[in-house]
């Protein structure tokens, strides 16, 4: 249906929120990539087979039906956020969630829960401390510390369909955005306080106006769906599970600057995120939100998809402009900024998917109720992809402000194994380590800048004491050395160099001295380097040293790995006095470098031992130790 | 018109020009690498850095690269601060680990003074990515070269690495090349680079290799000149020329 005034938009999601409230029991069975993997799709068509064989009434489209009756429903969403314990089944309005179900699994669901209304124990979350199974979703520790708005229907509506957005409320801002006047639509978002959310954190209402105020025939709207972070997915999960929102956000800002064509920029590797955007557009375009006369208004505005090939520098402002034209993805100094001098030399708003997808609410609930969500200087709230040695793993977004500490300790779970906290990553690649001293800080842009990190998009890796904090920048800087674009030479060579010198002192070759010259370089390239890849490059190794620089200083006066990581310089012994010859290690052991017999002592033959640290991962009477 | 300073001078520039043509037109030494006033800056050697600052800056500077940033009233630039000499030096000494055969890196480092030693590159390269032959053969039309692969594995190549298909052999790449990094073997009768054999058009008074038949080709078609217009040399065209002009002074 093309609607041609927003009075019928306003009916269509009346009658669909009206026949949405009918449902008796809603299956929300995650579909986001990590569900996928672990057979989400599988379960998601034994559940369908099941209440077909069972003859439940079970719709999987939200269809018109009956005064009377009290239709089943089941869909795939975009990622609920705890894929660790995927794939996931969550149930409304019971708020009952089903972990790590498989289709015979999902078969049990539709006999036990659907048709007999009970509860299955052995699906349930299960707490690692206390033992006990939760049944409501929001009980689960995971989930209690969270507050959505860039998440709000991702993992709750279909992800595919354009009805199940209308139905909860999607599209009503921008009926609401076409009341008012571009400036007003840019005051409200001024007024939100919204900071990007691709790492820049710059005010996007100030970045709109901007664009506005610019000289051009022509203005561009892009979303920058890149994400070239590694252990990031956030904007991924927000593609593939609310497309429906990114777009909303998207129209919305042309209509506040006045553009006529949007780009989307996805890599190519987040095929399931393109082929739902482009779903999601071409529904659009026949409801008549996309496409000439825009819900019967003047505003014309149509998006297109932009494939890239996966370049992390492609997410860079300028790089990826280039890229969308066609040329080589190579950012270019920005002495003039993109938002007057753009895609093909236009104005150009260029946010984050992120971004977009918190500007329907705030258009909804008002600037206001944004800004009273998080800090002084970040307000709303941040997605983060949480990852590394900590409990509970997956997408979460809590309100800016959180500190640290609730963030690894309560949606997280704390620490693998109960092993020590020694670092939090934030910002991706080029982002700093944390470490215990700052775990009170808040999320806020300014406060993670202030102590070395920053905010970047949201990867946020914890650390336990088992992580060398060389070996982690280390590894930062061969993906960056990898990644910069390798046009300026402070950025091309000057990060080959700083790897280098890390390389060096995970062998034990560093030399007294050379603190000075990783430092010295490192600083130069900060100020030097074209783009932000360069300029941001450094940040492992300064933040690494800043708050860690006694581990640089064993690895190079004392050629000693504290952390027990860097191979060349590191020896795995059993200490004899905690070894209680369980043999774990050495059924671990891939080269079968331990001896040793049933509660008796074991040994490290160190001519066969790789140093691979199997043994000490499995050892639960930390026996295994390194010098 | 505004007005900028550079070192404690006051100079006169015009609206969009770049901080290194108002140097340069009043003598002031900025060190480039990857510059060339026939061509658009792409700022990736970073030997142009300067310091910038503004009288309503509040005492806070920042490095930027003269060869693109374009001047406003009342800019404030130092060529030779601390910062910028630290920068360039960083620069030259990065340089000088990457392809210490190019003569160029080895002179302006001679000239600078080498501080810091970093790992060497020892593959032999003298290409120092200034992008002048990449920018030069888009500028003439040809597009046969690029950029190619990312990090230190940067080159200049033909796309795919296959033999060049749009290259004509004109051989303005190799000629603009500050280090002699790009290969370009004349004979007599062909011209072979990127991997490719041109053959010559050879000059009808003298016999010399005139341009190659590709590039004649290409030239006549874009450039709407007379057929005929390669077919002497410059130098034949000349002296043919001057014979003319002698006789008619007789
Ligand atoms: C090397 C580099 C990579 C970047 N990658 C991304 C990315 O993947 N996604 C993104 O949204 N922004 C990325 N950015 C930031 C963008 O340049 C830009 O600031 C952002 O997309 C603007 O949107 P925002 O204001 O909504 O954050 C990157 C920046 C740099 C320097
Ligand atoms: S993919 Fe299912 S919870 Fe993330
Ligand atoms: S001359 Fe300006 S960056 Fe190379």
């Amino acid at each position: 249906m093309r609607f041609t005034t927003p009075t019928e938009l306003a009916d269509k999601s009346a009658t669909l929120a009206s026949t949405d409230r009918k449902i008796k029991k809603r299956v929300l069975v995650c579909s986001g990539t990590g569900c996928a993997a672990l057979g989400a799709f599988e379960v998601f068509d034994a559940l369908v087979e099941a209440a077909d064989g069972a003859k439940l009434d079970l719709q999987i489209e939200l269809a018109p039906c009956a005064d009377h009756a009290e239709p089943l429903y089941a869909t795939k969403t975009g990622c609920q956020g705890f894929c660790q314990v995927g794939p996931l089944v969550h149930i409304q309005p019971d708020d009952i969630l089903y972990t790590k179900v498989t289709p015979k699994k999902a078969r049990e669901i539709v006999e036990q829960t659907l048709q007999q209304g009970k509860v299955i124990d052995k699906l349930l979350y299960k707490n690692p401390e206390t033992g006990e199974r939760i049944a409501e979703r929001s009980k689960i520790p995971f989930y209690q510390n969270q507050t959505t708005i860039a998440l709000e229907g991702c993992g709750r509506v279909a992800a595919e369909s354009l009805d199940a957005y209308l139905a909860a409320g999607g599209f009503a801002p921008l009926a609401k955005a076409l009341t008012l006047t571009p400036e007003a639509i840019i005051g409200e978002v001024v007024e939100s306080g919204l900071r990007g959310r691709g790492g820049g954190g710059f005010a996007t209402g100030r970045k709109w106006r901007s664009c506005v105020a610019a000289e051009g025939d022509e203005r561009f709207v892009i979303c920058n769906g890149d994400e070239g972070d590694p252990g990031a997915f956030m904007d991924c999960c927000i593609m593939e599970g609310d497309p429906y929102r990114v777009l909303e956000g998207m129209i919305i800002c042309a209509l506040a600057v006045g553009a006529k064509r949007g780009f989307i920029y996805v890599r190519n590797e987040y095929p399931r995120a393109v082929s739902r955007l482009q779903a999601a557009i071409d529904a659009c375009r026949a409801a008549g939100l996309l496409g000439d006369n825009i819900l019967g208004s003047d505003l014309d505005f149509d998006i297109r998809i932009s494939r890239g090939g996966g370049a992390f520098v492609c997410g860079e402002s300028s790089a990826l402009m280039r890229s969308i034209e066609g040329n080589v993805g190579e950012p270019r100094a920005k002495y003039v900024r993109s938002v007057a001098k753009g895609l093909y030399d236009k104005p150009t708003v260029l946010n984050n998917v992120e971004t977009f997808a918190c500007v329907p609410a705030i258009i909804r609930e008002r600037g206001k109720w944004f800004r009273q969500l998080g800090t002084e200087g970040s307000a709303g709230t941040k997605a983060f992809c949480l990852v590394g040695k900590v409990v509970n793993t997956g997408l979460i977004e809590v309100p800016m402000g959180t500190p640290l500490r609730d963030v690894v300790f309560g949606v997280g779970g704390g620490i693998i194994n109960d092993r020590p906290f020694k670092a939090v990553q934030t910002g991706g690649p080029s982002g700093g380590c944390l470490s215990e001293e700052h775990l009170d800080l808040p999320v806020d842009f300014d406060a993670l800048t202030a102590a070395g990190s920053m905010m970047g998009s949201g990867g946020m890796i914890v650390m336990d004491d088992h992580t060398c904090m060389v070996d982690v920048a280390r590894y930062f800087l061969k993906f960056l050395l990898e990644e910069s674009c390798g046009k300026c030479v402070p950025c091309r060579e000057g990060i080959f160099q700083l790897h280098a010198m890390l390389d060096a002192f995970a062998k034990g070759e560093g030399k007294t001295g050379d603190l000075a010259k990783l430092e010295r370089l490192a600083e130069d390239v900060q100020v030097g380097a074209l783009c932000g890849l360069g300029k941001s490059a450094p940040n492992p190794v300064l933040s690494t040293l800043r708050n860690f620089r006694d581990e640089y200083e064993a690895h190079i006066e004392r050629k000693k790995c504290p952390a027990g990581v860097c191979q060349a310089i590191t020896t795995f012994l059993i200490d004899a006095e905690k070894c209680t010859g369980c043999m774990l290690c050495i059924k671990a052991c891939p080269t079968e470098a331990i001896t040793g017999q049933k509660k008796k002592l074991h040994a490290i033959n160190q001519e066969l031992c790789t140093k691979c640290g199997a043994c000490r991962l499995v050892c639960k009477d930390d026996a295994v130790v390194t010098t | 018109m505004t007005q900028i300073l550079i070192d404690n001078r006051k100079f006169n520039a015009e609206e969009g020009e770049t901080i290194l043509e108002v140097a340069r037109r009043n003598q002031i030494d900025i060190p480039t690498l990857c510059h060339h006033e026939a061509l658009e800056a792409v700022g990736a050697c970073r030997l142009c850095t300067v310091e910038i600052t503004g009288e309503d800056w509040n005492g806070s500077t920042k490095l930027v690269s003269a060869c693109l940033y374009p001047v406003e009233e009342g800019l404030i630039v130092q060529t030779r601060s601390e910062g910028v000499l630290r920068l360039r030096q960083t620069v030259l000494d990065l340089l000088m680990a990457r392809c210490p055969e190019s003569t160029v890196i080895r002179d302006l480092a001679t000239q600078h003074g080498q501080v810091t030693e970093y790992q060497q590159f020892t593959d032999g390269s003298k290409c120092i990515m200034c992008y002048l032959c990449v920018r030069a053969c888009a500028k003439l039309g040809c597009h046969a070269i690029s950029a190619v692969n990312r990090g230190t594995l940067k080159e200049v190549a033909p796309p795919f690495h296959e033999h060049a298909e749009s290259c004509v052999g004109c051989g303005t790449c190799a000629t603009i090349c500050p280090t002699g990094h790009i290969e370009m073997v004349d004979t007599a009768e062909t011209r072979t680079i990127w991997k490719r054999e041109f053959e010559f058009v050879t000059c009808k008074v003298c016999g010399e290799p005139l341009i190659t038949k590709a590039y004649r080709d290409y030239a006549l078609e874009n450039r709407r000149l007379p057929n005929d217009y390669y077919t002497v040399c410059s130098a034949c065209k000349k002296s043919e020329l001057s014979g003319h002009f002698a006789r008619l002074s007789l």
